[in-house]
């Protein structure tokens, strides 16, 4: 069914509706049911007493067959009454064993001596029942479809009976009051719904819409589209509905994880499948590179060449010594060397940093703490101080400042290289450690690839953030055991 | 006053009914007992007390105070109205001598006529006599006398009326028709006006009454009579007398009558007359009642 598929907004609201209008109806039902027996009981109770009465005073008359007194005591009852008054009979009458009338208050209807069974449905099923009571009690008599409720008394004094005394109530008085007091309790009915049914709605809006919110937050997240984050004050409480928007905040933090997670990795397999590709290539340039060298040396060596020839070889050389160093570059050899990192090394890197740093007319903070025993290679970790501090002053403006921290910190040597970001921020720091991307022009890009090859090759770390206007690449280099 | 019934003594004990039980006290209440209570317990001379039979004309009660009183200037006596239920009532009241005048029906004087005499006959458009109708409702075109009443409900108005039950019942059997068996059903009333009431409302299709009462009736409550219809009037009879005991004397007697013959020479006097729709008094003669004596011959009772 499509109402079963309907939003939660529309199917709460709709079924409490529901809900409060079958209840007002059952209630509103059940009053005027009760309303409806009540008037009956009143009638009932009103014939009872009236008959009683009259019993007592018509005996006598009819006993004597005095017609006039006994039509006088009957109209007495209708003395200055109202007409629509239901709880009087519209009708008074006696009937005789024959079944003829003796007596009535509406004679011109109901004549004296006409025979019951003849005056119209009603009275020929009241004749009919007549016939069968016996006893001295009063008889309730209301027919299927009648439009009278009879009450039959016998005119009787001990046992001794002379006639039937019939009340007729018409149902044609009765049945209005009854409507207008249906009316009455749909009126209420109708009130109450009209003051319920709109606080439902509001409630059942209340309840639904942080559901539907929830809702569709997981179906965004779950299809991959933006996640957000649920305010605070979608649904402050802590109930059931709350707890879920706290699972689903729980939810969210574990799928971001998961996808940082996955970012790291696969940029980690890239980096490291480029460093062995690039290694290989550079091992097979490196090999007939040594060769063409060393025949370009044995050449000049011999001597003895045109000055032509001479000038030509030099070419060649220089030539390929500049491939020579952009594949060393490319093989990165970390343990070439077994002399530990110590401060000698450090003040060479300051050396080797400081025409540039001067030549920018930039500040430079040094701040270097090392360990006794580092059991870090001095030419890997030289390598890596360099890279960087290059980089940072070649990224930073004219009398920028660039710092270099270095400090142990548990079981870890820490780098710490800072530069001011200047007007250009690096670029996508995705990227900053693959080969030939370069922030700048006239790099090759490959230094802080290669930085971040021989980091790897130490099993260290290195992150790369910009925060508050400085650029950071910290390196943690696990510091090692000294080596017998 | 408008109007008297076949004012009789009325022999023949009726149920008291509740009009009447009402109309009594209240005569009692009003004018009656101030005036003739300290009489009655003061005065030398016996208190004189007047019988009303019961048939009046609703709402009769100030008149007959009205009267009462005026009565008690002019005779410088006290009087005792008493009014009673039916005829036999006041008529038992006359023989046990309860009463020393009384107004009767001209049926029940002939019955009393060893007992009373005649002391004067009220003047009804100038003349003493009434007649007797026999009405149905209005809207019964069927009817158009006596004789297609038969096997109906029929109401009379009280066993010793002349009008409401002797002279219907001697119509019938000149007709041939045996009155017991006439009508399917018939019962009493016990009041002219109520027979009327009775053929209004339905509860009879036919009823005999007395002409002075329904004429009154015509004139007081024209509602009422206007749903009946006449369609039999009767002979002319006596109309019904005002009568003394026998035992009353003659001085009383002589001055009650003077009053009555004299009464409508008085301003106020006249004025009540008015109001009965009377003219005055005539001091009458017993042959005037010589048809409701042949009438009760041919029933066997004279």
């Amino acid at each position: 069914m499509k109402l079963f598929h309907l939003s939660l907004r529309y199917k709460l609201p709709l079924w409490g509706s529901l809900l409060i209008v079958v209840s007002v109806a059952a209630v509103s039902m059940a009053l005027m049911l009760k309303a409806y027996e009540d008037l009956r009981q009143d009638v009932r109770t009103s014939a009872s007493g009236l008959a009683h009465l009259l019993n007592r005073t018509l005996f006598p008359a009819l006993l004597h067959d005095d017609v006039w007194r006994a039509f006088e005591q009957i109209n007495a009852v209708y003395a200055g009454q109202g007409a629509g008054n239901p709880i009087r009979p519209e009708a008074i009458f006696v009937v005789d064993g024959a079944g003829q009338i003796v007596v009535s208050s509406h004679p011109e209807r109901l004549p004296v001596l006409a025979r019951l069974d003849s005056l119209g449905r009603d009275h020929a099923a009241l004749a009919a029942a007549l016939k069968d009571l016996s006893g001295t009690a009063l008889t309730d008599l209301d027919f299927p479809g009648a439009a009278h409720r009879f009450f039959a008394l016998p005119v009787h004094e001990e046992s001794a009976r002379v006639g039937m005394l019939v009340l007729a109530y018409s149902k044609d008085v009765f049945q209005p009051r009854f409507r207008g007091l249906a009316l009455y309790g749909i009126l209420v009915g109708g009130l109450v719904l009209a003051v319920l049914l709109p606080l439902n709605w509001y409630w059942g809006q209340r309840m639904a819409r942080p559901l539907v919110d929830l809702a569709r937050r997981m179906g965004r997240a779950v299809h991959g589209g933006p996640r957000e984050e649920p305010p605070r004050d979608v649904y402050p409480f802590r109930d059931e509905l709350g707890q879920l928007f706290e699972a689903y905040d729980a939810m969210l933090e574990e799928m971001r994880q998961k996808a940082l997670l996955e970012r790291e990795l696969l940029q980690s397999e890239r980096l490291s499948a480029i460093g062995r590709l690039a290694a290989g290539i550079a091992h097979e340039v490196n090999n007939p590179l040594g060769g063409m060298l060393l025949a370009l040396d044995t050449l000049k060596a011999r001597g003895g060449l045109p000055p032509q020839a001479d000038k030509t070889l030099s070419m060649l050389e220089r030539g390929l010594k500049q491939i020579q160093e952009t594949v060393a570059a490319l093989l990165v050899q970390s343990r070439e060397s077994g002399r530990t990192l110590g401060n000698e090394d450090l003040e060479d890197v300051r050396t080797l940093i400081q025409p540039q740093v001067l030549k920018k007319s930039q500040r430079l903070d040094w701040r270097v703490e090392l360990p006794p025993h580092t059991g870090l290679p001095a030419a890997a970790c030289r390598q890596i101080l360099i890279n960087l501090l290059l980089n940072a002053v070649q990224a930073t403006a004219e009398g920028g400042h660039v710092g270099l921290s270095v400090v142990p910190a548990a079981g870890s040597l820490r780098f710490l290289v800072v530069n001011d970001a200047g007007a250009t921020p690096p670029g996508p720091l995705e990227h900053l450690f693959e080969p030939f991307v370069s922030g700048r022009e006239g790099g090759h890009g490959l230094g802080l690839w290669v930085t971040y090859q021989i980091v790897q090759q130490l099993e260290g770390s290195l992150t790369a953030e910009c925060r508050d206007g400085q650029v950071r690449f910290e390196v943690w280099l696990p510091l090692q055991a000294e080596e017998t | 006053m408008t109007h008297k019934k076949d004012v009789v003594l009325s022999p023949g004990g009726n149920p008291l009914r509740r009009r009447t039980l009402a109309s009594l006290v209240g005569l009692a209440l009003g004018g009656g007992l101030t005036s003739w209570g300290p009489a009655s317990r003061g005065a030398t001379r016996p208190l004189v007390r007047m019988g009303f039979t019961p048939a009046f004309v609703h709402d009769q009660h100030a008149l007959l105070a009205d009267w009462r009183a005026y009565m008690e200037r002019r005779l410088g006596f006290a009087l005792e109205f008493k009014q009673r239920d039916s005829y036999r009532e006041t008529m038992d009241l006359l023989r046990l001598r309860q009463i020393d005048f009384a107004w009767v029906c001209d049926y029940p004087y002939l019955h009393l006529r060893d007992l009373v005499r005649l002391l004067a006959v009220p003047l009804y458009k100038g003349r003493p006599y009434y007649r007797s109708f026999v009405i149905v409702a209005a809207g019964n075109k069927a009817v158009t006398g006596l004789k297609d009443l038969k096997n109906s409900v029929f109401a009379y108005a009280d066993p010793l009326s002349n009008t409401g039950y002797l002279s219907p019942r001697y119509a019938l059997r000149r007709m041939g028709e045996d009155p017991q068996h006439f009508f399917r059903k018939t019962f009493f009333t016990w009041s002219h006006k109520k027979v009327v009431e009775a053929v209004a409302w339905g509860m009879a299709q036919g009823g005999a009454v007395d002409s002075y009462i329904w004429e009154t009736l015509d004139r007081i409550d024209p509602a009422l009579t206007r749903r009946t219809r006449i369609v039999e009037r009767s002979p002319e009879y006596g109309f019904p007398p005002f009568v003394a005991h026998r035992d009353v004397a003659p001085a009383l007697f002589e001055q009650m009558q003077n009053f009555m013959l004299t009464m409508h020479q008085d301003p106020e006097g006249a004025a009540i007359l008015g109001r009965l729709y009377l003219d005055g008094f005539t001091r009458g003669e017993p042959g005037m009642y010589d048809g409701v004596a042949e009438m009760m011959r041919a029933f066997g009772e004279l």
